[in-house]
């Protein structure tokens, strides 16, 4: 064993690599990134023929993961906590199919919504899915528990999920690793079809088997290496305190142990009410202190009923909403945080912005230009770097919804009459949840006009390929846009007159257009000027 | 021992550089080390911080409590002030006094006022030094060798082995260059 320090992402990488992964399957998305990128990063170095390029999007890529569990082998599926809802209909009915090769689905959850869109708490997704699922409070326990996860998911025959937040995804610690590789034999390729044909008879049966072993997975998550570790405080102490995740170290960081109050640390679900039921054995109320939504608070009150207290998020002792951090935690245990300097008056935000040089910049100014003579325009736009033409000094968007609904939901407001209607999408959004939306607009011949802005990578996550790169006239030909209104431009000050009539002709189009803007992303021309000139 | 360091920038600045070499410093030096970082949108031009915990036992929370940094070492005068909260009672503030002018109205008067009522203040203008010095790209270290005369935890030279460590895949140049650098901001 050595030690190297890594992020969470990258101990989950390594950890999986360590525990015979033969493919990743991902989409980008913060705070999920880095575990495909170091895994692309060490088969670059040693070849091994693990596969890890991008997919279109996490739908594709858990529905690739399961085929290559299908085929006997470990596979691992990457996400933010929103990919899960893209995803949901592959991962759901990958419980009721069970896995053939170990099958483990790592969504990273965003409190706080440092990059994200919301909050949701990716471990009602497990529980939804009836599956085993792991939540590591620390770096070390992500590498660990790719190894119990795999092997757990091939034993169990189900997909297991295995839950991040951000603040661990993208914190370095050292983690203790193996030395080497270690192969993974894989198992024969999977033939008994009544298991992986869902239908209905086959699935009312799957769907028993499954609900069968959820009495055996509880146990297993009480019996985990892992978890349910009590630390014993004073008998008859008035708090206990159930923790989880990073939850569990903002707990520890607060003295508890030496204050003599009782800890369960909650490392594996479905939650057994054997463990919670013996600490409340032991102390007159209990504080759930976990990242997230009150997951386990709710399923707590459960099994301990309506005469006990149990305290959280859902008392207001921690917040509803939000992060937590070692005062939040210092407060619900009744202590207040130090401070002794205050952030003074004159502070401003200083909210992020595109990049200068950034071909979004072009669009956006063009599409103001032109929609200041159309005041009942709308702009729909979508999720990425140019998100951030909603703030000053653009102000250019009218609505950021969820991945691809840009194109929808203006091709909606246009049946409904709004004109014009225009839908601002990326090129990566674009392939990963847009082309179907388009080929619904060409269908009603909704007259909108969309911008399809590419800057030929998937920029904010940090310049990961994109799948349509060379190939989007192609693609919005063959779903029935007329080749005369799919339009390309170079987002640059000086064709500016260029790209503004460009934009009015097609408004005035009654049908679907398509305008190209497209333009290198500033940030991976610079990238690629830099190795250019260290080659040399 | 402890030493607990918030690091604040503008994103783009290149204060995970510094949290790189300080991380290597603190792993070489068999110390505990925590480093939270920030990816992702933010690091388009806005605010950025990176916490990072080095303990000679073990650290259980990656964010820092209020009261606890014993330095804030800031590539950006404001931004080093926007995470006061952070800062102990007889902490550091070791900052570039160069303003980075990308919001409507810097608040100019306020951010000097509030400095003038702090104790333990390290201004440098790292900029002017790193262009009169020809190293227009080694600010960042010039600033981490002012922190270093405080950062008690580590030595000189072992953060100077570390930058060796992590600028030597860009070439002997480089490493060359960011020595110099730290040598210029420890000697002050």
């Amino acid at each position: 064993m050595k030690n190297r320090l890594l992020l969470g992402d990258e101990a989950v990488a390594i950890g999986a690599l360590h525990a015979g992964l033969r493919g990743v399957y991902a989409y980008p998305g913060t705070p999920s990134t880095e575990i495909t990128e170091y895994i692309q990063a060490m088969e670059a170095g040693t070849g091994r023929g693990v596969h890890c390029s991008w997919s279109s999007n996490e739908k594709t890529a858990m529905e690739a993961a399961l085929g290559m569990s299908y085929a006997g082998h470990r596979s691992m599926v990457c996400m933010k906590h929103v990919g899960m809802n893209v995803a949901a209909d592959a991962f759901v009915n990958s419980a009721m199919t069970g896995v053939n090769g170990g099958l483990v689905v790592v969504a990273a959850d965003d409190p706080s919504m440092h990059s994200s869109q919301n909050e949701q708490d990716s471990r009602f997704y497990g529980k939804f899915a009836m599956i085993p699922m792991l939540e590591p409070s620390s770096q070390q326990e992500a590498y660990d528990m790719m190894k119990y996860a795999f092997d757990m998911s091939e034993k169990e025959k189900l997909p297991v999920l295995l839950r991040l937040t951000t603040r661990l995804a993208h914190s370095r610690a050292a983690v203790s690793v193996a030395e080497e590789y270690r192969d993974h034999t894989p198992l024969p390729v999977a033939k008994d079809s009544s298991s992986w044909v869902l239908l209905p008879a086959n699935a009312r049966r799957q769907n028993n088997r499954l609900t069968a072993v959820q009495d055996h997975l509880r146990e297993l998550a009480e019996s985990s290496p892992f978890s349910s570790s009590v630390i014993s405080g004073h008998p008859d102490s008035p708090l206990g305190i159930i923790a989880c995740g990073t939850g569990y170290n903002y707990v520890m960081e607060n003295n508890v142990a030496e204050a003599g109050i009782p800890v369960l640390k909650i490392t594996q679900y479905p939650l057994s009410g054997k463990k919670i039921r013996e600490l409340a054995e032991s102390c007159r109320s209990i504080l759930v202190v976990e990242d997230g939504q009150p997951f386990i608070e709710e399923q707590a009150k459960a099994f301990l009923g309506a005469g006990y207290t149990v305290k959280g998020r859902l008392t207001g002792d921690l917040p509803r909403t939000g992060e937590l951090n070692p005062d939040l935690v210092a407060r619900a245990l009744g202590r207040e945080p130090e401070q002794f300097f205050c952030k003074p008056q004159a502070i401003v935000p200083r909210p992020p912005a595109l990049c200068q040089g950034c071909g979004h910049r072009d669009v956006y100014i063009a599409l103001n230009q032109v929609l200041a003579s159309y005041p009942d325009s709308r702009v729909f736009a979508d999720i990425g770097c140019y998100t951030l033409g909603a703030l000053p000094p653009f102000c250019a968007i009218d609505s950021c919804v969820d991945m691809g609904a840009s194109i929808t939901m203006a091709k909606g407001a246009a049946d409904a009459g709004v004109h014009p209607a225009v839908a601002v999408i990326g090129d990566s959004t674009f392939t990963h949840s847009g082309m179907t939306g388009l080929l619904d607009a060409v269908n009603d011949r909704s007259d909108i006009t969309v911008v399809i802005s590419d800057n030929l990578t998937t920029a904010m996550t940090g310049g990961q390929d994109s799948s349509g790169t060379g190939k989007f006239e192609a693609i919005c030909i063959a779903l029935g846009v007329e080749p005369e209104h799919v339009r390309v431009v170079v987002p640059v000050a000086r064709n500016m007159d260029e790209i503004t009539a460009v934009i009015r002709e097609e408004i005035d189009y009654k049908g679907v257009s398509v305008i190209i803007p497209r333009r290198e992303c500033m940030q991976t021309l610079a990238r690629k000027a830099r190795a250019a000139k260290k080659k040399v | 021992m402890k030493y607990d360091i918030i690091l604040s920038g503008v994103g783009g600045q290149g204060i995970l550089s510094i949290a790189t070499v300080i991380g290597d410093a603190a792993v070489r030096a068999g110390l505990h080390l925590k480093q939270a970082e920030v990816h992702g949108m933010s690091q388009r031009g806005g605010e950025v911080e990176s916490g990072l915990r080095l303990s000679d036992s073990a650290i259980w929370s990656d964010l820092l409590p209020s009261g606890s940094a014993d330095m804030i070492l800031s590539m950006e005068p404001m931004e080093a002030l926007r995470y006061l909260p952070f800062l102990a009672k007889d902490g550091y503030i070791v900052t570039s006094t160069t303003p980075f002018r990308n919001i409507p109205e810097y608040p100019e008067e306020g951010i000097k006022a509030a400095y003038e009522a702090l104790p333990n203040v390290t201004a440098i203008d790292i900029e002017t030094l790193a262009r009169d010095n020809a190293m227009p790209k080694s600010a960042n270290m010039i600033l981490l060798g002012a922190a270093a005369r405080y950062i008690s935890i580590l030595t000189p030279d072992r953060l100077k082995e570390s930058i060796a460590n992590v600028f030597g895949r860009k070439g002997a140049q480089t490493v060359e260059t960011n020595l110099r650098a730290f040598d210029i901001g420890y000697e002050g």
